[in-house]
């Protein structure tokens, strides 16, 4: 739905660019229907549990006023603290299950399934 | 935990408590609070728990200073950086704060910090805010709240403020007698967890009120509450308890919080709780929103719920005077 919105009305040199970007990490999902997005919004992690396929890479994006730092609880990945609208992504090279949470924010927890 | 609820204020009552006798008005207590949010004063004064309307009889009781009296200011989160609706001007808000403690008539010594000075650790924020509190002429004591050591576990905040601090910032100073205890615990956040202090911060502790009389007011000021507000939006601590029970002992301590931008206070036994407001932005009311971010409140509103804390301690008396005002 989202990919709709973007692609109305903008030129095509930029309609490459952007869905070069957009249709990137969908593709490392390839035959499921699954979003490699993670939205950070009103303190919490939409949707709470990810599940990706292997290499699949997975954008955290901030949508709060207030900075979030993505971190694995085990101390897999730490982002820099994002302010609004700024992303972090990582890639998952194993399957397995990742735990994580907002190390400033520590009741906001989320987990990476990657089959 | 105690809520405080929305409670009409009666300007003709005067609200005690005796902290002594541990005799609680309970009723009364939930109106002080929710006046405190709404632009009138709360203060414990020799013991006893009052309220009154801002610029009534606050004024001319609070000019009564005498030599063994030991006056200091709180502010906190003052989110430097932070641009965004709730607040487009922390610049100004914190401006404010400088003005109302400059037109103090009675200087305080010094001033608390209960950090999130920064919003995003950044140096030009940092600077930002020596600059502005300069104007205070006033000695500056600091904590870290979780914004001011965002990337670098805190490196930056501890060269700045914490010079002579321990650990990851915790230190303590005397002042007229009064032992301050500044303390981290913003550091180390465990996955589902609250605000920490730690095993090293917590050794440290007990320590250093060892050789304390028990008779000395202890003065605890940390950026997260040291009490359990609202777990589930993590305003608490999971070792407090751990903390609070080396200074059981103690016969006044007063506990000095900011993170939850709202006035609060809680008395249990011989422990003090306030969490002061913001110079920054308006947080809700535990659980009265989806979730804890800013709140936007109408312009003509925000300074009157934002303000700076006033301390009072009389030697001799068990309970220090803790006055919160609005920057309206």
């Amino acid at each position: 739905m989202k990919r709709t919105i973007l692609f109305s009305g903008v030129p095509v040199m930029l309609l490459l660019a952007v869905s070069a970007l957009v249709l990137q990490p969908t593709r490392a999902t390839a035959g499921e229907n699954s979003s490699t997005e993670v939205r950070v919004d009103n303190f919490t992690f939409g949707p709470e549990t990810l599940t990706v396929a292997v290499n699949s890479t997975v954008t955290w994006v901030n949508k709060d006023d207030i900075p979030h730092v993505i971190a694995s609880n085990d101390g897999l990945f730490k982002s820099k603290a994002l302010d609004t609208d700024q992303s972090f992504s990582y890639t998952f090279t194993k399957p397995g299950t990742y735990p994580y949470y907002c190390s400033i924010h520590p009741k906001m927890v989320g987990k990476i399934v990657v089959q | 935990m105690e809520k405080s609820q929305i409670i009409a204020p009666n300007v003709n009552g005067l609200i005690e408590h005796d902290h002594n006798n541990d005799g609680i008005d309970r009723r009364g207590f939930l109106k002080c609070m929710a006046w405190a949010g709404t632009g009138a004063i709360c203060a414990i004064q020799g013991g006893v728990l009052k309220s009154y309307a801002l610029g009534s009889q606050m004024g001319s009781k609070m000019k009564s200073h005498k030599a063994d009296e030991l006056t200091f200011v709180q502010i906190s989160d003052s989110h430097m950086g932070f641009n965004k609706p709730a607040n487009p001007d922390v610049i100004g808000t914190l401006k404010a704060a400088v003005d109302k403690i400059n037109a103090m008539p009675h200087q305080p010594e010094f001033i608390l910090h209960t950090g999130d000075i920064s919003h995003l650790s950044n140096p030009e924020e940092f600077d930002n805010v020596d600059q502005i509190l300069k104007a205070t002429n006033k000695e500056i004591f600091f904590v870290p709240g979780e914004h001011d050591v965002l990337n670098d576990d805190g490196k930056m905040f501890l060269e700045r403020y914490g010079r002579n601090s321990k650990g990851s910032g915790w230190y303590s100073f005397d002042k007229n007698g009064v032992h301050f205890i500044g303390l981290v615990n913003v550091m180390n956040l465990k996955a589902g967890g609250l605000g920490t202090l730690g095993h090293d911060q917590l050794e440290w502790l007990e320590d250093d009120v060892r050789h304390l009389k028990s008779s000395t007011p202890i003065v605890v000021f940390a950026h997260i509450p040291l009490w359990t507000i609202y777990p589930q939006w993590g305003w608490g601590t999971d070792d407090s308890a751990q903390a609070l029970s080396y200074l059981k002992r103690f016969a006044s301590v007063t506990v000095l919080n900011g993170h939850i931008h709202q006035t609060m206070q809680k008395v249990e036994g011989n422990v003090t709780f306030h969490t002061a407001f913001s110079t920054a932005f308006v947080q809700p009311a535990p659980g009265k929103a989806d979730g804890p971010g800013p709140m936007k409140v109408p312009a003509e509103q925000l300074r009157s719920l934002l303000g700076i804390t006033d301390v009072n301690y009389v030697q001799g008396r068990h309970a220090l005077a803790v006055v919160d005002s609005t920057l309206a």
